[in-house]
């Protein structure tokens, strides 16, 4: 700890040149978590996806719609508890950039199938009753300023004209383990005021006795409609929300390789300043040698420095990252509703941080290390 | 007393027989020390002179340990620092020697007291401890106002002081000056000279001293000329009188 106040004098040098390095860590680490949050964002949804739940969808494409018709058939499948479907409203709420996922649900069955998202029975009362009701997620409510009673007019370019709906409820659920972002309007509803696409949905989800059942039941849903009209392609929910998340391309190469190449820009920026810190100062550490501090000693202050200066400039971008992420996820517009940035990543950025700077800080160190004391000496 | 003809007493605090060093140079060698014999007994502040290439700057290195001789060997109170390894001879010259140079060397980045403090940061003093002998150590070269000044805010003679107070902080066994006023106008060399005198008759201090300066040399109790790698007692410098 004596060594400390050395460290920190040396760090302070060159203000301007440890403020540029320090900074050019944070904007690196705020990226990385910026990343980091964005892919965990696209798993989340993934990893919150029910196990016993299977998701039945048009073989030809998700946008391909079902028959109402096959929800009886596929109940009589011997380990189906229950069955809902949902399926894509697309409303624009006074901007298309306003943007946030709204479904027209079928609420004989959405909360037994969906139990994580908890909806007060009085307000999920009310919304049984009002036709023209809709239950929004709290996210949504909030970004909105929505609150019960408020009256919603939504532009539907699919079906056409304004849609006025009235929010009776809200609902909740753990934000990092629930999308609070929806916004549920009723099925039968929809299916009455439509002119085209009758009795169809857009998707089942199916609950089933157990998990273990997944493979079995999946397959019999998919040859129930094999040859017919409508064919269907039966995954569990989080294999769905695995390919939703392909459907973006590679994201977590993508990520890692941004990743990777800002990072070895910035070993490349950070293991120059240190090699130009030493070079400037050979005298200095010449001095230290001669008074008695060993090569190891001086190896170590080196590395201190580089540490020091990728462990500020870490913390400076994570902080910032973590302060950033609600104004990120307001500005990403509901796009990606679990944005976050978890303690785990604080934890992997910092441990990148102080890789980068341990590597950095290598090479001067080893030739500070090295450095003989009679050479450095005669050069000042 | 001083002696180079290598029949000192043997308990004499530095003892060099037979010191030859040597560089490669391309293909050639060159001689800088040749056979060179020293006795030093503490307390003794000796001068060494000589023109510039005699290897006067080559012998404070070895007899402070910076640099290995091609042959020979010195002994420092009792011990044998020829064949010390790198580690041990770091950590005698922590123990041992003060090292003053021409051109001061302190670290810029820190204070008058932090840079004395160094050489006690080897040392397990705590940090009062520390305290006091930075303390001490400035008031005995004149700058117990100016511990908290930087290098910069501090003229060459009380640069110069602060290195002898960092030099003489750990208490070493002797002090090794290269040029020390080399680098000062006449009036701020005087006042080192004074006080390096002061160190020797005073606190008996041992003092090894390069210099081109005879007005410096004069102060010492001893002047020793190096012409061509030869040590002589006594004599002019550019050759033995």
């Amino acid at each position: 700890m004596k060594f400390f106040p050395l460290i920190l004098a040396n760090l302070f040098r060159k203000k301007l040149r440890t403020t540029l390095t320090v900074g050019s860590f944070a904007v690196a680490l705020f990226l990385f978590g910026l990343l980091a949050a964005i892919r965990a964002s696209f798993n989340q949804g993934v990893n919150i996806a029910g196990a016993d739940r299977l998701v039945v969808i048009n073989k030809v494409s998700i946008i391909q719609p079902l028959p109402i018709a096959d929800r009886d058939h596929i109940l009589r499948i011997p380990g189906v508890k229950n069955i809902t479907f949902d399926i894509w409203f697309g409303g624009v709420y006074q901007d298309p950039k306003n943007f946030f996922p709204q479904f027209a649900i079928d609420t004989a069955n959405q909360r037994i199938v969906f139990p994580e998202l908890h909806v007060p029975d009085d307000q999920w009362k009310a919304f049984l009753g009002d036709r023209e009701g809709a239950i929004v997620g709290a996210s949504t409510a909030k970004r909105f300023g929505w609150k019960i009673g408020d009256r919603i007019p939504l532009q539907a370019p699919i079906y056409g004209g304004t849609w006025e709906f009235n929010i009776d409820g809200i609902y909740t659920g753990t934000p990092q383990a629930s999308d609070l972002t929806q916004f549920w309007l009723h099925y039968d509803y929809l299916d009455e005021r439509r002119q085209f696409g009758k009795g169809m949905i857009g998707w089942y989800t199916v609950k089933m006795d157990s998990p273990d059942d997944a493979t079995r039941v999946a397959a019999a849903i998919d040859s129930m409609f094999a040859n017919s009209p409508y064919e269907t392609k039966t995954e569990t929910e989080k294999a769905m929300a695995g390919s939703f998340v392909k459907q973006f391309g590679n994201i977590e190469f993508l990520i890692l390789a941004i990743g990777g190449v800002v990072f070895f820009t910035l070993l490349l920026v950070t293991g120059n300043t240190m090699a130009i810190a030493v070079r400037e100062r050979l005298g200095e550490l010449a001095v230290f040698k001669a008074i008695g501090f060993s090569d190891r000693f001086v190896s170590l202050f080196v590395l201190g420095e580089s540490l020091l200066i990728s462990l500020l400039g870490g913390i400076i971008g994570l902080a910032l990252c973590k302060l950033a992420m609600p104004g990120i996820g307001d500005a990403l517009r509901g796009m990606l509703p679990f944005i976050a940035l978890p303690v785990s990543t604080l934890a992997v950025g910092l441990g990148v941080a102080i890789a980068v700077g341990l590597l950095a800080g290598i090479l001067p160190a080893t030739s500070a290390m090295r450095l003989r004391v009679v050479d450095a000496l005669r050069r000042v | 007393m001083v002696r180079v003809d290598g029949n000192g007493k043997t308990d004499s605090l530095i003892q060099v027989r037979g010191l030859d060093k040597t560089y490669r140079r391309g293909g050639e060698e060159i001689h800088v020390l040749q056979g060179l014999n020293l006795d030093v007994e503490k307390g003794d502040f000796v001068a060494f002179m000589g023109p510039s290439g005699s290897g006067k700057t080559t012998l404070l290195n070895l007899l402070g340990g910076l640099d290995v001789p091609s042959r020979g060997s010195i002994t420092v109170a009792g011990d044998e620092i020829t064949h010390m390894s790198g580690n041990k001879l770091t950590h005698w010259r922590a123990r041992h020697v003060g090292f003053i140079f021409q051109m001061y060397n302190l670290i810029p980045v820190l204070t008058a007291f932090q840079n004395i403090e160094l050489p006690l940061l080897l040392t397990k003093l705590s940090k009062s401890e520390r305290r006091q002998h930075v303390e001490t150590a400035l008031s005995i070269v004149g700058l117990a106002d100016r511990a908290h000044h930087y290098p910069r805010q501090l003229s060459g003679g009380q640069e110069q002081r602060v290195a002898i107070a960092r030099a003489l902080i750990a208490d070493p066994t002797f002090l090794l000056c290269d040029e020390p006023t080399g680098d000062l106008d006449r009036k701020s060399a005087d006042e080192i000279l004074n006080l390096l005198t002061r160190l020797s008759t005073e606190f008996s201090k041992t003092i090894l001293m390069v210099t081109h300066d005879p007005m410096a040399a004069e102060r010492a109790q001893a002047t020793l000329h190096l012409n061509k790698g030869v040590l002589v007692e006594g004599a002019h410098a550019g050759g033995p009188a």
